[in-house]
């Protein structure tokens, strides 16, 4: 498995309600649905989060209702908050 | 050449495996190129080492559940040659030194051969509630567990921490059969049969417009037409690989393999062959099975619960000759918003099988748009 | 009853520990005010949804920050006899005893919804908000304690206050019941067993 070091968002779906607060906060990132849920604009699972996204990501996960979501990062043994 | 007959093949009993260390057992399995026969398709070996290579003593399960209702590949074997599967699940557990092995099977399945082969070893079958997403891993997991039997969120790997929080292997039951035919008669013997990437055999359940259905065990590898061949197929426009979550094959000269069924977006997933009647209109047949997917859907993740009733209700339109020029780019969209959004591949698998029924009957589809069906009846005949 | 002035400090700490009571039985109004609305999932123009979630937890914290004041100064203060067990253990105190003792019970409440909210991430949202109900029994607690343990009572802009937070509280509550409150997602879920 190559190495990633990028950060990612991850949407936990068994917890997500699609309240809708991560796609507020990260509006380049995160879409909504036709049902309310988010959708990464950029089609990936988990999206990369750009470094300048750093804190709104982190507020998105602060403040998500549910707590459907986690940032991580993917170091060469497997994954890693 | 060997007998492809190898897990449909009447077998006494040989007495106990030999009981292989984990490190002979996963050069046995690795070198055989064995991979899972549930459907995903995984390396053996790989998922085993992920096991070994947690601090905790791992549980092993046999998955024996078969959701699929298109598919009786495992049933039959259980019923055929259960010892051949304990057998597996017994080498395996003995190597991890698992606290736990379990062997679960669908409440449809007659568990009497099972629970009589079980006897005396340290194997406990369990008879667990059906339904297509109750055998996929973590729900299986899960339900074992205590819990719903339902999927649980992937970022934690059931290998991480599945049953009572143990790193947890769970493998179908064909692969287990296999893998006690690897350790018994080696590795270079599976890989006498099948192709160099993808060894051995497999089996598949063949249903749908074919005079004698059933499973059959043939070496990977095989065509599409050499393996509906004993089953007596009616002439045919396409077979559906690899179930409800398959895509549809046109060629039937093409090899049952990863890189032969690339071109149609199918895989071998979990052997099921059906082959779609002359006179049954896909579009028809798709709106049915998409029904079916979106009544199946654990209901936990928005975009499976609200999106695959949606693409059902776009498919029946299509099929019942709703003339609306916007449906088939509708349909597609609505495929591609539900894939990746949720906790397994219920969704994924789904929009796969709707995208593929979308590209290759598109004439057909371009038929129902203009008011007309090239398929004799409008129903489904099963 | 009008208190007995010995010192200028123990006046400020008076008022001070009363003032602190006050303004966090605002604070714990606004949060659970706040706390309905994030749930309804109803979008505040200027606010978005995550402004109203970050309110409704600036406002339980900030509240919290000054019920640790509130008891602090109280603790401190000779006028007020309070001992540290009757933070603890409700209704052993001398003075109101019922009415200071539902200011203790609200505390220790107070201390494991904050525990819980704190570690959230960790505990899962199940339990998270299990705990978290037991917001509902704690403002109750909270107002009947300052109505009837604090000394202000009778004074008009107490009154006034109390009203005002009573009022919000029945409204959000009553609109909570309502059927158009149309939570997202609990309700509409329906979770098959296969």
């Amino acid at each position: 498995m190559s190495r990633d070091t990028t950060a990612r968002l991850h949407i936990d779906w068994t917890r997500c309600d699609g309240h809708g607060s991560c796609a507020e906060l990260l509006p380049g990132l995160l879409g909504v649905d036709d049902f309310g849920y988010p959708v990464a604009r950029s089609g990936e699972r988990d999206p990369a989060v750009p470094r300048r996204d750093r804190d709104a990501a982190q507020h998105a996960v602060r403040n998500c209702p549910v707590m459907a979501l986690r940032l991580y990062r993917v170091d060469h043994s497997g994954t890693r908050r | 050449m060997t007998s492809a007959r190898r897990l449909l093949q009447d077998q006494d009993r040989h007495g106990p495996l030999p009981a292989l260390r984990l490190d002979a057992l996963l050069d046995a399995v690795s070198e055989s190129g064995l991979t899972g026969r549930g459907g995903g398709g995984f390396p053996t070996a790989t998922k085993v080492r992920a096991v070994a290579s947690r601090p905790r003593k791992p549980v092993v399960v046999g998955n024996g559940l078969e959701g699929e209702p298109l598919s009786s590949k495992d049933a039959v074997l259980l019923g055929h040659n259960p010892h051949l599967v304990l057998d597996g699940l017994d080498v395996v557990a003995r190597a991890l030194r698992a606290r736990r092995a379990v062997l679960a099977v669908g409440a449809d399945l007659d568990p009497g051969p099972v629970v009589e082969a079980a006897r005396g070893r340290r194997i406990e079958v369990v008879t667990v509630e059906g339904g297509f997403v109750a055998g996929q891993e973590s729900a299986l997991v899960n339900q074992l567990d205590g819990r719903p039997p339902v999927p649980s969120d992937p970022f934690t790997r059931v290998t991480e921490s599945g049953i009572a929080g143990r790193p947890t292997l769970v493998l179908n039951v064909e692969t287990l059969a296999h893998l006690a035919l690897v350790v018994r008669h080696g590795a270079e013997w599976f890989r006498q049969v099948g192709t160099r990437d993808e060894p051995g055999t497999s089996l598949f359940t063949i249903s749908g417009a074919v005079r004698r259905p059933g499973v059959v065990e043939v070496p990977r590898g095989t065509s599409i037409r050499e393996v509906l061949a004993p089953a007596e197929p009616d002439p045919s426009s396409a077979v559906l690989v690899g179930g409800y979550h398959g895509a549809w094959v046109t060629d039937l000269d093409v090899p049952l393999t990863a890189r032969g069924l690339k071109p149609f977006r199918a895989a071998v997933g979990a052997g099921v062959l059906h082959v779609l009647g002359a006179g049954v209109c896909p579009l028809v047949f798709a709106a049915e099975v998409v029904d079916y997917l979106a009544g199946e859907s654990a209901a936990q993740c928005g975009p499976c619960l609200n999106g695959l009733p949606h693409l059902a209700g776009l498919l029946h339109r299509l099929a019942s000759g709703d003339r609306d020029p916007a449906l088939p780019a509708e349909t597609s969209r609505m495929a591609r918003l539900v894939t990746g959004r949720g906790a397994c591949a219920h969704p994924d698998g789904s929009a796969r099988f709707v995208a593929s029924t979308l590209a290759v009957f598109a004439e057909h589809v371009g038929a129902h748009l203009q008011g007309w069906c090239p398929s004799e009846t409008r129903s489904a005949a099963s | 009853m009008t208190p007995h002035v010995t010192g200028p400090l123990t006046s400020a700490l008076w008022d001070l520990g009363r003032g602190t009571g006050v303004v966090a039985l605002a604070m714990f109004t606004l949060s659970l005010v706040l706390g309905i609305v994030a749930r309804s999932g109803r979008r505040v123009p200027g606010l978005g949804r995550f402004g109203i979630s970050d309110l409704h937890r600036t406002a339980a914290l900030t509240g919290t920050g000054l019920i640790v004041l509130h008891v602090a100064t109280l603790l401190l203060d000779p006028f007020a006899q309070l001992r540290l067990v009757d933070l603890l253990v409700p209704f052993l105190a001398t003075y109101r005893p019922l009415w200071l003792g539902l200011g203790t019970l609200a505390v220790d409440l107070l201390v494991v919804v904050t525990a819980a909210s704190l570690l959230r991430h960790r505990i899962g949202p199940k339990l998270f908000r299990a705990v978290h109900w037991a917001t509902y029994a704690l403002w109750p607690m909270a107002l009947l304690h300052a109505l009837r343990a604090g000394t202000n009572s009778g004074d008009l802009w107490f009154r006034g206050l109390a009203v005002v937070c009573v009022a919000s509280v029945v409204t959000a509550a009553a609109w909570r019941l309502a059927p158009s409150f149309a939570e997202r997602g609990w309700s509409r879920r329906t979770r098959r067993t296969a």
